[in-house]
């Protein structure tokens, strides 16, 4: 879509519009030939009204001054034409989100665009905004206009669309008429393994529950619950596999047990202690270890060497130094040891980590992380991104530590990796977690992709399973 | 002569005015700049190095407009140099602004010294000032005519400049243009907005605003060009940019709260009190104004947090 819309070139390939090919080298362009873009993050002033931002470089009449009045008439024509909900005098910050989205929609409107691009227009949406976004897009499909909805839910794609174009990891899996598939069909294209990689791993020795989560929720800033009254267990030298479509809570959980986030219910006990209301400092004294799914954001600071990033989360260790200050030798030898042990490839570990190549940087968060022999470990796409190479050593990592009794946590939307590494899974879909799986090797890419895309729904008793309710008979991982 | 009757007086108010006039000129420079987005902090520098040129500049070709408008110029130039530095060579927008600070201040002396031999002041240079102008009818009022008539063209401008400015934002396609791209550069990039080009034409209206403040100073307050003589009004028309919320109406308001201390200042320096100490007050009315600004932005901010 960032192909489509200028904001990226591609390397190869034609973009054939409206009958000829077109060179599409910014967005300017794009908007020029018809084609409107709504990105899940809005574009818009939030101190200017509704009316400027839609005509704001096309203003209505000529002249060097602007035409409030005219300018209003123009936007709420155009918003009454079609059904949208918006006042043009209103500022962008006092309305609500799906009317900003409508903006943006009026926005392409006004420019005449016949091609509109809605890029998971319904993540920000409540059902009721869902359903009343639908109705103005058939409107617009009656009006004429060309839309390209783009979505992984497919219940959304069903509602709506006439063909729908499948893709899987960047590649296109078939176009169809949306009436000819099922349900299915489409969650068989769209969840699969293009080739499996086994990864061989001793049996699981388990140990005793290390991590408890209770009806953990969270909603997010547009009042949207994004988890679910998620409970499980986690139990020492047992890796749990959290798979799931990108944006189904999975990282909601992760920061909010890496204490980046809190929940708005629920509770979880980590090692004992209640886990909500420990700093992240305590939980990490604790034994818990976290690998941030951004690792540019949250796992190092770029511009800092390896070796300072390696003792970011250790500078009170009393063997890295004196009372006040660091020793620099001892520094040093922690760093080579690590490097070494990981085989960061680095001309020294003084290096600022942003001269390293991305399978580098996770090499150095990932060590880091587990240089502390964590009792719990919670990775978020540990390898996601990174070569081959660095992705195996990291898989190793996982592994030893699992040996070595640590419980792990493992969030990744990479399905061999989820599939091969985990010794139990659970899948999560809209905050919610639709099934548990204890025994991976019996579980089919078809029934997980059931599962992911929300077609499937396990019981409230066979989740069970996953934690122990008191009552016993619980088995879980 | 006891203060009330000091500040009650018609010519402390005409030394209101006055004083306002250099601080609305770099609250309008600050302005135009913070609605593009940024900050310019060599607002300063940029009044006093027009200051000079004006004096200069009237001097070598006996005209007074026409070295106000080469000393325009420059400002024009400055701002420029700053903002193809910030926005094409990417370069620190606020160390480029410290560093022209710097430089412009030992520059204007250095210049100042070349030129006329003296590091102090620029009386040896047969410089002009700009006319007065006495409006008709309102000057035969009592009281009102003394305060509001007679002062130097350039304060009358600065007026019309603020309600320009006021028309520029918010009644034109331009300012509209230049308030998205402050507000949301991506966003009006994405309407074909070339964000750098309203940037950089921004600062350069700011240096229109920052030289004929200069040019005021040393062209119509007093008639000569003297080492430091902006003495911080750059820096003080910025404060009342932020504390006028950037918005010309507001900016002259908050000018007008600073130009009075000036004035305050000015006037006490006169009685008993120590002046260094009379000295302090614009600037820590400044930073009362400035908290204050501060204070209710929070405000509105929480008020719009607590919107559902």
């Amino acid at each position: 879509m960032k192909v489509l819309f200028g904001n990226e070139r591609p390397d190869r390939g034609t973009i054939v519009y409206d009958g000829q090919p077109r060179q599409i080298d910014s967005p300017q362009k794009a908007v020029s030939l018809g084609i409107g873009m709504v990105y899940q993050h809005f574009n818009l002033a939030e101190e200017l009204s509704v009316a400027e931002n839609i005509v704001v470089g096309m203003e209505p009449n000529s002249g060097i001054f602007f035409d409030k009045r005219g300018a209003a008439e123009v936007v709420d024509r155009l918003a009454e034409k079609y059904g949208f909900n918006v006042k043009a005098e209103e500022l962008i910050r006092n309305i609500s989100v799906s009317q900003k989205q409508k903006v943006e929609i009026l926005k392409s409107l006004y420019r005449n665009s016949h091609l509109i691009i809605l890029d998971e227009p319904t993540a920000v949406l409540t059902p009721q905004e869902t359903q009343e976004l639908f109705k103005q897009l058939l409107l617009l499909k009656e009006g004429g206009y060309t839309i390209i909805f783009i979505s992984h839910k497919i219940d959304e794609v069903q509602a709506i669309c006439d063909r729908l174009t499948i893709m899987r990891a960047g590649r296109v899996m078939g176009t169809y008429e949306v009436k000819e598939l099922t349900a299915r069909d489409i969650s068989r294209l769209m969840v699969g393994r293009d080739a499996v990689q086994t990864i061989e791993k001793p049996p699981m020795e388990e140990g005793g529950t290390v991590l408890k989560i209770r009806g953990l929720s969270c909603v997010d800033r547009h009042g949207i619950t994004v988890l679910d009254h998620v409970s499980l267990d986690l139990h020492a030298g047992c890796i749990l596999g959290v798979a799931g479509v990108e944006g189904s809570g999975q990282k909601e959980l992760a920061e909010i047990l890496g204490g980046l986030q809190q929940p708005s219910e629920g509770t979880f006990e980590l090692l004992g202690r209640p886990g909500n209301e420990l700093s992240i400092r305590e939980r990490r004294d604790l034994g818990m270890s976290y690998i941030h799914e951004d690792r540019m954001t949250y796992g190092v600071a770029r511009e800092e060497s390896i070796t300072e990033n390696y003792i970011s989360t250790r500078c009170d260790d009393p063997d890295l130094g004196g009372r006040f200050l660091l020793s620099g030798k001892k520094e040093a030898q922690l760093a080579s040891q690590l490097t070494e042990r990981f085989s960061v490839h680095c001309k020294s570990p003084s290096v600022p980590v942003k001269m390293l190549s991305g399978g580098n940087i996770q090499k150095v968060v990932v060590v880091r992380e587990m240089s502390t022999n964590p009792k719990v470990l919670i990775a978020s796409q540990p390898t996601r991104g990174i070569d081959v190479g660095a992705a195996e050593t990291i898989h190793k990592a996982l592994l030893a530590a699992r040996q070595g009794g640590c419980a792990i946590l493992l969030v990744s939307s990479d399905l061999n990796e989820v599939l091969e590494l985990s010794d139990r899974l659970i899948v999560m879909h809209g905050g919610r977690i639709t099934g548990f799986f204890p025994d991976v090797k019996k579980l089919t890419e078809e029934e997980l992709g059931l599962y992911m895309l929300g077609l499937a729904q396990q019981s409230e008793k066979e989740l069970t399973g996953l934690y122990d309710d008191g009552k016993g008979g619980a088995c879980t991982c | 002569m006891d203060i009330a009757s000091l500040i009650f007086s018609p010519t402390f108010l005409a030394t209101i005015i006055r004083m306002t006039t250099p601080l609305l000129y770099a609250s309008l420079a600050g302005i135009v700049v913070a609605q593009v987005g940024m900050m310019n902090l060599a607002i300063e520098s940029t009044m006093l190095t027009a200051a000079l040129m004006g004096v200069l500049f009237s001097a070598w070709t006996h005209s007074a407009w026409l070295g106000l408008l080469i000393a325009v110029a420059i400002g024009v130039l400055m701002s420029f140099v700053i903002a193809y530095a910030a926005l094409v060579l990417k370069a620190d927008m606020f160390m480029n602004g410290v560093a022209f600070n710097l430089m412009m201040a030992g520059g204007t002396t250095f210049i100042l010294y070349v030129v006329t031999g003296s590091k102090g002041m620029s009386s040896g240079v047969m410089s002009l000032t700009l006319p007065t102008v006495d409006i008709p009818l309102l000057r035969d009022i009592p009281v009102l005519g003394e305060v509001l008539s007679g002062h130097n063209v350039l304060t009358y401008i600065a007026v019309l400049m603020a309600v320009l400015m006021h028309v520029f934002l918010f009644k034109t396609k331009l300012g509209l243009r230049l308030r998205m791209v402050g507000q949301n550069d991506s966003a009006a990039e994405s309407v074909g907005i070339n964000s750098v080009r309203i940037k950089i034409l921004a600062m350069c209206i700011a240096g229109v605003m920052a030289a004929l403040g200069g040019c005021f100073m040393s062209m119509g307050y007093v008639s000569w060009f003297q080492t430091n003589m902006t003495a911080g009004r750059g820096f003080i028309g910025m404060a009342s940019a932020a504390l006028g919320g950037n918005h010309p109406l507001g900016g002259a308001l908050a000018s007008l709260l600073f130009g009075t201390a000036d004035a305050v200042a000015n006037t006490a320096s006169t009685l008993n009190i120590p002046s260094e100490l009379v000295r302090m007050l614009p600037y820590l009315v400044t930073m009362i104004g400035l908290v204050a600004a501060a204070k209710s932005a929070g405000k509105m901010k929480r008020k719009k947090v607590d919107k559902p």
